[in-house]
Formats: C-alpha cells, structure tokens, sequence
C-alpha cells in the first residue's frame, strides 16, 4: 500500500471522470500531433519534389545585351547569343564547396536546322540525364538512346508530320523517331530532341553548350549560395537560381505551420481547462475522504502528490492516445493534401513529446485542484453527515 | 504527569451574527491505559473535544499536552506526523474509503510510511485477525456488514500501534446486539492496556468506560470513577 495504490484504485472505479479527463486531454495532443505530422510531411513532400523534379539553377552564356525574350516571345528574332559555355569546364561545377548537394548537371546545344524546308529547333541533350531529370516528359514510344535516335516534341511532330517509327533527314544525316512527348505546354513542344555529341557536330558548335541546367538535391540546401560558388568558377556564365515557385510553397507551409500551431494552442488551453474543472469537482466531490486521509495522518503535501499522481497517470495515458489518434488523423488526410505519396512516420520521439506535453498540461491544470484539496479541513471528516 | 493534560481548554466559534463558546475551560488528565467515555446531549462540544484532541481544530484557549508534547505548538504538517504515530481514529460511520479493500483500508495509517509493502500488509492482516476480519481481507467496504466495517475502522485506528484510539460515536449505525459487540471489542482493547477516549450521547455504553465526563454546554458537568483503575491501584 502506497499513494500509487489509492490514486489507481480511485482512478478504476471512477472510470467515467477518467473517460471524461483522457478524452479532454487527448484531443487537445491528438490536434498538436496531427497538425505537427502533417507540415513534417507536406515539408518532405515538398523536399521530395525538390530533389526530383527538374533543375533550380540555370547556366546561360553571359550577355553583355539586354534579352529581348520574355515568357516565350522574342523580339528581334536574335535570341542565340553568338557566345556559348565551353563544355570542358562544366566539370569545374562539381569541385564548389557544396557540391555534394548537386544531383545533376544537365548541359544542352541549342540551334536550328531544317527538316523537310521547315526551320526547326534542335536540342543535343545527355540523353540519360534529361530523361531522369525531366520527370515531367511523357514519352509517347522510347526514350532516344542511341545517337541517331530523336524523340520529337508533340508540335512538331504534328507540323513536321512525324510518328514513332519514322525517318528524317538532317544535314544528310539518317534518324529514327523514337518517342513522342504528350503536349507538356512549354517550349519544349516545338523540339527535336537527340543526343548531345550529334547535335554539336550537326549545329557545328564543337565542344561548346547552350545552357546547362543543375539540380541541386533539397529545398533548404543554400542554392543562392551554391548559385555563388558556380558563377566563381565559370566566370564567363551567366549563373541564376529558379526557385520562386518553391519559395513560395515553402512560405504558404510556413504560414500553414503558425496557423496550426495556434489552433493547437487553443484547443490545448480548452483541454486544459476541461481536466481543470474536472479535478476541481472531484477534489470536492471527494472533502470526506481527504478529510479521513488528513486524519490517519497524511501531511498536505501527501494530498498534493495524491491528486497529481492521479493526473498524471490520466495525463500519460492521454498522451499516448492523443499520439495514436494524431497519427492516423494525419494518415487519413494526407492524400488529400500532399500530391505525392508521403510516407508517415511513427515517431518514437513525437510519441514521447506528446505525452510529456499532455504530462505538462494536464499536472499543471491539477496544480490549483491539488493545492485546494490539501487545505480542506479535516474536521470536515469527523462532523456527522 | 499524566499521559494526557488538558490546561483551560476552551473553543470559541465567531461568525459576523454571534459568538458560540463550543467549550468553556476545560481541566482534565488522562492517565495512560483509562477508557474515557465522553458524554452529553447533541450540542454540548464533545465533537469540538474531540476535533481538538485529534489536532484538528485548534482551541481558542488553553493547551493539550501528550506525554509532554504540545499539540498545538506544533506546525500543521507535523501535527499530520503526531496524528500518524500517536493516533488512531475511529469515526462516526466508520469513514472507510469505499474503493478500498478492507486490507488497503487498515493500511491507510500506513501509506505514507516509509517501510517495505510486505511488512504494511502483515501489519493490516496482523489486527484485522485482531478484530476477526482476517477472513474479509479483499472485501471492498460495500460487502461488508455494518458491525464488520466497524471492525475494520477499529483494525485501521490499530494498525500503526498508537498511545492513543479517539472514536467518535462508534456504535451510532449499529443495531443494539452489534454495538455490544463491539464496545465489547474496544473494552478488550483497553485491558490489554489501550488508552481510548470515546464519544457518545449513548447511555448503554456508558457501563464500559471506567471513567466518564459529562459535558454540558461546554462544560465538565460531571467526572466520574466507575471502577477503580489495576494499574492505579498497583501504583
């Protein structure tokens, strides 16, 4: 016989206060746990996409002219700089302090050629490369392998006449259709795709690119200075960061990740307040009964410790629930908001943090009911009912 | 000096309308191992006499002393400790805890002690076999008989061996057989050398006290001797 004892038993027999506090508490941490869970994951999500999908630095040939291109339109029709990237000095960009953050370097050459009296553009690519970096691309056939082998955009397929399977001759050169990308809305649309060694000689831009894309692995890895770090070892490229449109679904996390953390405040406090009220009703329902353990001798800090190890069991219990109930909250609405699948984590460590929380509110919303059962007077016990 | 001294006790209760003087000046001493019955009309301040001697209401006036300790000098947490180790109480209604079993009630005293659980539980089933119980051990106090829970407040007002047993009308919710039964109890409690100061308006249990004290109004209105004390007359 313990304290432990007379918490537990009396915890056990008023089963439905106990219902009531656990139940108070743990929507209260389920909320913190879920609203937590799902930004962890919608932040991974969006990491995921990051390290993926396409590239967020763009190296260009540095222009001492103004573009005269926006958004697809180019005035002037000049819109090939006459300078290009030697390509020999693309491997420069792996020796950056942060090179291990880069996951590709995607070079490519850019020029027109005629097919069948129809100016159209050519892109030599690294074949392997692009068509992992460019997740996006769905290819209607093949992907190009070899380097007589083109997959064409879906526009000028549609001009050019072209379907899987058929020939054209360039500059006298033989090639195959392979592939046909679905209409993906951009530029690329308008392409001829081949590889990049058979595009230079064709365009006669021996050893030389036009852009050269770079990946860079995650979304809080420093590309602005990574952007640095580039343009320092190829003086001559124009080095830029692309990443406005990850920018901005970080901030609108960021802002979704405050705005939960308050609604989680509040219904917290509402938790609170409820085993608050609750243990106030039971330390009074109960004066008879502190009354005889002041009696047999129990000091007021024997009192204290009685009614808050009572809380915290209930506290504990409810913080482990909360963490089960968050999580498959969080599981059950996750596909609807991330776009990719996420795994969930079960944490060990949120598990701990969960209950040392519930832990936290539910003996500090006991603290008052404590100390007011702790000064009931024990007379109260020996006066006849 | 005697076991128990009680200097000019008095208790005087104040509210905004009026002052009630719940005990005059009380002198009495109590020798160890007396049977004192405390007795008197509803109103007359035994409940305040006992709330006093127990430590929990502090007097308006005057001083308890047992074996030389000044009650009421001590702070509140230590007079928790004195009440611990020099008492045992046995309420009116018995006041067992109903959660409880009757093991666990006997060792309530007990749960704050720093001694092994073993040791608790031989103690509580030590004086529940005292009182007959040791058959009721894991009955919660709903399954028990008013005369068997009775018996489990004495076996929990034993069980840490205090100096002193205060019982406040112990036999007010028993039947007439039951009550003997138990005042029976107390009375071989007290042989076997038990200081105990009972309360009662009862007057069939006044043959058992070996020294009763009437109050009325607060006052001693009567102290009387029924039979002459063993250990006085050997001393």
């Amino acid at each position: 016989m313990k304290l432990e004892t007379i918490a537990f038993n009396n915890l056990r027999r008023r089963k439905s206060r106990m219902a009531f506090l656990v139940v108070g508490l743990l929507i209260g941490v389920a909320t913190v746990v879920t609203l937590v869970s799902l930004s962890n994951a919608l932040t991974a999500d969006i990491q995921h996409k990051m390290e993926n999908f396409g590239a967020n630095i763009l190296l260009t040939p540095r222009s001492d002219t103004l573009s005269l291109s926006y958004g697809g339109i180019t005035l002037g029709g000049v819109s090939i700089d006459s300078r290009e990237i030697v390509q020999a000095d693309l491997v420069k960009i792996h020796t950056i302090k942060n090179s291990r953050n880069i996951s590709a370097v995607a070079p490519k050459v850019l020029g027109a050629v005629t097919v069948d009296n129809e100016r159209v553009m050519l892109m030599g690519v690294e074949l392997d490369k692009e068509f992992h970096l460019k997740k996006w691309w769905t290819i209607n056939g093949e992907p190009a392998k070899t380097d007589h082998q083109l997959v064409v955009g879906n526009t000028a397929a549609a001009k050019l006449n072209l379907k899987i399977g058929s020939k054209l001759t360039i500059s006298g050169e033989l090639f195959e259709v392979t592939g046909i990308l679905d209409k993906t809305g951009s530029q690329d649309d308008q392409l001829l795709i081949g590889s990049l060694p058979t595009a230079q000689r064709l365009l006669n831009k021996p050893g030389t690119v036009s852009l050269v894309e770079v990946a860079a692995l995650c979304s809080d890895c420093p590309v602005s200075d990574m952007v640095n770090q580039i343009a320092e070892v190829l003086p001559n490229v124009e080095v830029r960061a692309i990443q406005q449109v990850v920018k901005t679904r970080m901030h609108a996390l960021d802002q979704f990740r405050t705005f939960s953390l308050a609604i989680a405040a509040i219904v917290l406090l509402i938790g609170a307040l409820v085993v608050f009220v609750t243990m106030m009703g039971s330390v009074n329902e109960r004066t008879r009964e502190i009354g005889i353990f002041r009696a047999l001798g129990f000091r007021r800090g024997h009192v204290v410790r009685l009614i808050l190890m009572e809380s915290a069991a209930v506290s504990l219990l409810a913080g482990l629930l909360g963490y089960l109930v968050g999580m498959l909250a969080t599981q059950a609405v996750l596909p609807f908001m991330a776009e990719h699948q996420v795994a969930l984590h079960w944490s060990p460590v949120l598990a701990g943090l969960a209950m040392l929380l519930a832990l936290l509110v539910g003996c500090a919303a006991s603290f008052y009911p404590a100390l007011h059962a702790s000064r009931l007077d024990p007379t109260e016990a020996l006066r006849a009912l | 000096m005697s076991f128990i001294e009680i200097e000019n006790l008095g208790k005087t209760f104040c509210s905004d309308a009026d002052t009630v003087v719940a005990l005059g000046q009380i002198d009495l001493k109590i020798e160890d191992g007396s049977f004192l019955g405390v007795m008197g009309p509803s109103g007359s301040g035994k409940s305040t006499f006992l709330s006093i001697m127990g430590g929990l209401c502090h007097p308006s006036e005057g001083k308890i002393l047992v074996e030389e300790i000044d009650l009421y000098r001590l702070s509140s947490e230590k007079r928790a400790d004195f009440r611990r180790e020099y008492l045992g109480f046995v309420f009116q209604s018995f006041n067992l805890i109903p959660y409880l079993t009757a093991q666990e009630n006997v060792m309530l005293p007990l749960a704050v002690k720093k001694i092994p659980v073993k040791q608790k539980k031989a103690l509580a089933n030590q004086v529940l076999e005292r009182v007959g119980l040791s058959h009721r051990l894991t009955h919660l106090p709903n399954q028990l008989s008013g005369g068997e829970q009775e018996r489990v407040a004495i076996a929990r007002a034993l069980v840490n061996s205090p100096p002193l047993i205060l019982a406040d009308e112990p036999t007010g919710s028993l039947d007439t057989a039951t009550s003997q039964e138990i005042m029976g109890l107390f009375q071989e409690l007290n042989e076997e050398g038990q200081t105990i100061i009972m309360v009662t308006h009862n007057d069939e249990n006044r043959p058992y006290f070996d020294r009763t004290v009437i109050l009325r109004d607060g006052n001693i209105a009567e102290d009387s001797n029924r039979r002459p004390k063993v250990v006085a007359q050997a001393g």
